[in-house]
């Protein structure tokens, strides 16, 4: 059987085989290669500023992994989590805006509001993955919940653009929302978010309830197998609707922090790509949660190594991305590492 | 397709071929699909997981790329790339309407007609389409009988490539004129919604492209009908879905 | 095959150092029960299984055969048990699958077509080329399975108990196909359990038992009787189990007129009758009949089309799986790795899946852990689940041990109306005995107990009440199981006897 042990040696010497796969990758497309690595490499422990980038950068991938890990665990292959991250953050943005500033109460109803809105954009993929597909159609979860990232982008925009546009900002963006809806900072002098410690507790919240609670085995024993579960009596289109729109509630949440913790405004005019970016983290975590807030801080340290090697030398961002996605094909090669288990397997057998 | 829009990109302007841009094109799209193939077949990676990871691989590689080649990280418009020709159809040309319709179009825009025929007979027609339809039907039937599975899937998987291949191609080299990033925008996926509508035959997979093509056309001139230019893009999605989904419920009704 | 051995990753010898002898032109039977080891010996002589010692000679050579490829190549053919076949291709094109007839780049269709004809029309298999085989009768694609393997040349066929989903009329004419195929040279190995037609078939046999050869000879030189000992053994003494003292108490189940409809076939037509308190009423019938559906409805998996259902007088038909156990009714699925497992959770989260939202479990604040482990310990000893501890995975233990933990949940629900479908099938001895005594065991504490299983030998020694199944309607009820033998069972369940609708009603009217 597998342990844990195992699986954690398996992730990490699927991370070094990825680092020494890019590092023949920046060889090939650098001139100066040692250089550049090792700006990714240690880039961002070098300036305060830049563990603040570092930071920041996380938290958004801390709840899109937690998110995804949600819906991994009910075996839904949902990446949703952008969307709903999207209708969060605007969600939030509209109630900052339009509710009155009263100190605290703002702030609340404002990342209130974005969970809620998150999680209702939930509910779509949530039905029809419990009501319109197949049963176990993981293929047809993808497609319809990468849809409707595309569908709250668009809306978002729509609704940022008409409605509450700044036309003094020099590009598509809401005002700022007034002060009183701001997250503290961690540290106001490097802007660090202080949305890390609500993604740190929300971490806990999500194991627990995974791993301690009756609706958390609900959605680990529909994910595990879902004969089992309806054999047992376990209601799986309602584990699968709620697994969808506990886990966009998470990614809205991710929205409302943003915009409350730290860009104090909407201004998303691409897609930011945290549904995939949730897939990796969940997958590097083994949809763990207690371990995603590892994870997310292994990821964004890769992005902001990525940029500063960027800027420092001829190496762009993106090999971080590159780097993300070796990995996750390295962890996902279930052969690879399994030869030496297999070979331990057939050692035990022949001795008996 | 990503790939193949970047690097039909880059050689096209390299080489000053617009053909040899097109070929290095397709070879990269289906040196993707092999590697999808390898983890997939040989190392038993996920299917689902392993394409999420490579569409990952591929937003980033071709950014990194098109930076080092190009010093822009948003689009290949400082690289004198080509576009492949705008293909006449003799005698039908000078038709009036029926000319303006037909002809004169991209030579990939009728490739991709072309292709439809060859999937067809390929697929229907060939010993190879015979038992790459055996092989998804029924893996261990197939395999008990002699069929090699994993090459057959591989070779399909190669084929998908190809034929993807074109797709990021024309993107690039006949749609517009440059790469820009994600140019693909979801359309891997969209032409997986095509495909399940169609039925998952080759010409079914054409009605359910040109319905795609349709919404994707309205979206483009819906401003004309008054209707905003961001619920106009979202179109294409939303009829993905309930594409999708009625498909799904259709095939669960009459199964059970 | 010389000195066979095969040892599967999980301990279980398949088979110990097997010799099969099989000669030109003859039928040879491979006898044994089921688990004897004859699927696995054949799925290595067709290169799906490797040995893991011991040699194959063909034709006085000695072959290694690493692939079915490679059995096709020394012309060794099988007719695997379930149909290997494409259902949404046509006839021809499962006959010529793999070694298509080409023109050009094309399939030469006309060719393929008379392909099949003419080896349909030379060995008496004749087919329709252009039907499509998911609309053939089931006697029909196995017609298509042996063509296709006659097709690639085969001289060696392997029939893996090629009448188990066979009529009788279906049996009687495969068997005069067979004899056919010997007279043109071929060479036929015929896997079976049925003495029937070993008898009536066969040359020469083979008998396999735990894995081993126990003999083997000339067909026309033994009985029945022998045969019987020989698959049986007598090291093996038949257990005895006690039957019922008291009379059965009231009635638990009651089936009132249930029919299921899919796609506008009957697979449950009529079907009426009742289980009392402690009794144990058997369903017996060839797989496939209506059974399986039968309890899916039973415990709210499927709806029934139409008909009641009554669990002591109150009615819980078509109601969710949830409120049928809540009403307690518990059930050992025949599917013990689709629905009775799961197989990569614990021991612990295992035992609890029916009862985890019961306040002992769980408060509003989470699940209580000490609870469900102290839970898990207790239900391991009484059940005597071999395993290191509650939070072991139940993917690794053996299959006996994943039946202990079916049968651990669904008895110590403490059931009113227990179903055990297939309760044995596959399981080893002990875990056989240990299961069947657990069934009586509650049948003597009262509760009412409807047995599933296609072994007859086990319906026998369970069963205070027989109904057959066939074709989705009940054929026959025996109230007074000592007058019955499993061959009249044969006759009911294979549709060549068929009760009066009043003796039938007898399981509703009892």
């Amino acid at each position: 059987m597998r342990s844990n042990v195992f699986e954690l040696v398996r992730t990490l010497v699927a991370v070094f085989l990825s680092l020494l796969i890019v590092f023949i990758f920046i060889v090939i497309v650098s001139k100066d290669p040692v250089r550049a690595y090792r700006l990714f490499l240690i880039g961002p422990f070098a300036r305060i500023s830049r563990l603040a980038e570092w930071l920041n950068q996380s938290i958004p991938l801390l709840f899109a992994g937690l998110a995804v890990a949600i819906v991994f665990q009910a075996n839904q292959f949902s990446i949703g989590a952008e969307g709903q991250f999207l209708i969060g953050a605007l969600g939030a943005t509209m109630v900052a805006l339009s509710f009155p500033e009263v100190d605290v109460i703002h702030l609340l109803v404002a990342i209130l509001a974005g969970m809620l809105c998150g999680a209702l954009w939930g509910v779509i993929p949530g039905l029809l993955s419990a009501y319109g597909l197949k049963e176990g159609d993981n293929l047809g979860v993808l497609v319809v919940s990468l849809m409707m990232n595309f569908i709250g982008f668009y809306t978002a925009y729509y609704t940022i653009n008409n409605h509450f546009r700044d036309i003094y900002a020099g590009f598509m963006a809401s005002p700022f929302i007034p002060s009183t809806s701001y997250l503290p900072f961690l540290s106001a002098r490097y802007r660090i978010n202080g949305g890390l410690v609500i993604a740190f507790i929300i971490a806990g919240l999500v194991w627990y309830f995974l791993y301690r609670t009756k609706w958390g085995y609900e959605i680990r024993m529909v994910g595990t197998n879902i004969g089992f579960a309806s054999f047992n009596g376990i209601n799986v289109k309602r584990v699968i609707i709620y697994s969808n729109v506990i886990s966009a509630a998470v990614a809205g949440l991710a929205g409302a922090i943003e915009v409350t913790g730290l860009h104090h405004r909407y201004l998303w005019q691409s897609m930011p790509g945290y549904g995939f970016d949730g897939v990796i983290i969940a997958l590097i975590a083994r949809n763990n949660p207690a371990l995603v807030p590892l994870s997310a801080l292994f990821v964004a340290y890769l992005r902001t190594g990525g940029r500063v090697m960027e800027r420092g030398s001829d190496v762009s961002a993106e090999m971080a991305m590159v780097l993300e996605s070796i990995i996750v094909l390295l962890v996902t090669a279930e052969a690879l590492l399994n030869l030496w288990q297999r070979k331990r397997l057939k050692r035990k057998v022949s001795q008996r | 397709m990503l790939q193949a829009a970047l690097w039909g990109v880059l050689v096209s302007a390299r080489t000053g071929s617009a053909w040899i841009g097109l070929l290095t094109g397709v070879v990269s799209a289906m040196g993707i699909a092999a590697l999808l193939g390898y983890f997939h077949l040989r190392l038993r990676s996920d299917l689902i997981l392993t394409g999420i990871a490579l569409n990952i691989f591929c937003s980033g590689s071709t950014v990194l790329f098109l930076y080092l080649f190009t010093g822009n990280k948003g689009i290949s418009s400082g690289v004198k790339s080509l576009v492949l020709p705008r293909c006449d159809i003799p005698g039908i040309a000078n038709i009036p309407i029926l000319g303006e319709i037909v002809s004169g179009h991209n030579v990939l825009t009728y490739v991709a007609f072309v292709s439809v025929l060859i999937a067809y007979y390929m697929l229907y027609k060939t010993p190879y389409g015979l038992r790459l339809r055996a092989v998804g039907e029924h893996p261990q039937a197939a395999a008990s009988v002699g069929i090699r599975v994993n090459r057959v899937k591989m070779v399909a998987l190669l084929l998908s490539g190809f034929f993807a291949g074109f797709g990021g191609v024309f993107l690039s080299m006949g749609y517009v004129s440059w790469f820009g990033r994600g140019m693909t925008a979801g359309r891997g996926f969209i032409g997986l919604v095509a495909e399940t509508l169609g039925g998952r035959s080759a010409f079914g997979a054409l009605w359910g492209s040109l319905v795609f093509g349709f919404t994707e056309a309205f979206a483009a001139t819906a401003q004309a009908f008054r209707i905003p230019a961001e619920f106009a893009n979202a179109i294409p999605y939303i009829a993905a879905i309930v594409a999708f989904v009625a498909y799904a419920n259709r095939r669960r009704h009459s199964t059970r | 095959m010389c000195g066979i051995t095969k040892v599967y990753p999980n301990g279980v010898v398949a088979n110990r150092n097997i010799n099969l002898n099989v000669e030109k032109g003859e039928i040879h039977a491979l006898l044994g029960e089921n688990g004897a080891g004859k699927s696995t010996l054949m799925k290595i002589l067709y290169g799906i299984e490797r040995a893991d010692a011991g040699k194959i000679f063909l034709e006085g050579k000695e072959v290694h055969i690493a692939s079915p490829l490679d059995a096709i190549r020394l012309k060794i053919g099988m007719v695997h048990q379930e149909f290997m076949l494409i259902p949404s291709l046509s006839v021809a094109e499962n006959c010529v699958l793999g070694i298509e007839p080409r023109r050009g780049l094309s399939i030469d269709r006309s060719k393929a077509i008379e392909l099949t004809e003419r080896f349909g029309a030379e060995f008496g298999l004749p087919v329709s080329h252009n039907e499509i085989v998911a609309e053939l009768p089931v006697g029909m694609r196995q017609r298509v399975e042996i063509l296709k393997v006659l097709l690639r040349g085969a001289e060696l066929l392997i029939l893996d108990e090629p009448t188990a989903v066979l009529t009788p009329l279906e049996t009687e004419e495969l068997f005069a196909a067979l004899k056919t195929l010997v007279t043109r040279g071929k060479t036929i190995i015929f896997v079976t359990h049925k003495l029937k037609e070993v008898k009536q078939l066969a040359d020469r046999f083979t008998v396999l038992r735990d894995g081993s050869n126990v003999g083997n000879g000339l067909v026309s030189e033994v009985s029945e009787a022998e045969l019987v000992r020989m698959m049986v053994g007598r090291a093996i003494e038949v257990d005895v189990y006690k039957k019922r003292t008291t009379k059965p108490g009231a009635e638990v189940l009651t089936v009132k007129g249930v029919f299921y409809i899919r796609d506008g076939r009957n697979v449950l037509q009529n079907v009426s009758f009742k289980v009392r308190s402690g009794e144990i009423v058997a369903i017996a019938g060839v797989e496939g009949n209506g059974q399986a559906e039968l309890v899916d409805i039973l415990v709210g998996l499927r709806k029934a089309t139409r008909g009641k259902i009554f669990l002591n007088d109150k009615e819980y038909t078509n109601a969710p799986p949830k409120e049928i156990r809540s009403q307690g009714v518990a059930c050992i699925p025949a599917d013990r790795i689709g629905r009775g497992v799961a197989m990569r959770a614990s021991i612990e989260e295992n035992l609890i899946a029916d009862r985890y939202f019961k306040r002992e479990f769980s408060r509003w604040w989470g699940l209580n852990k000490k609870a469900i482990r102290e839970h898990a310990k207790n239900l391991m000893h009484v059940f005597a689940i071999r395993a290191i501890a509650p939070s072991t995975l139940v993917g690794s233990l053996s299959g006996g041990n994943i039946q202990r933990v079916v049968v651990a949940r669904e008895l110590s629900a403490g059931p009113q109306l227990l179903i055990a479908d297939q309760p044995t099938r596959g399981l080893d001895v002990a875990a056989t005995k240990f299961v069947r005594q657990r069934l009586i065991d509650e049948r003597d504490r009262g509760a009412a107990i409807l047995l599933v299983s296609t072994d007859l030998e086990e319906i026998m020694q369970l069963a205070d009440r027989i109904i057959v199944m066939y074709k989705g309607s009940i054929v026959a009820h025996f109230a007074d199981i000592e007058s019955v033998t499993p061959e009249l069972l044969g006759q009911y369940m294979l549709g060549v006897e068929r009760q009066s609708e009043k003796e039938a009603e007898g399981a509703w009217n009892c």
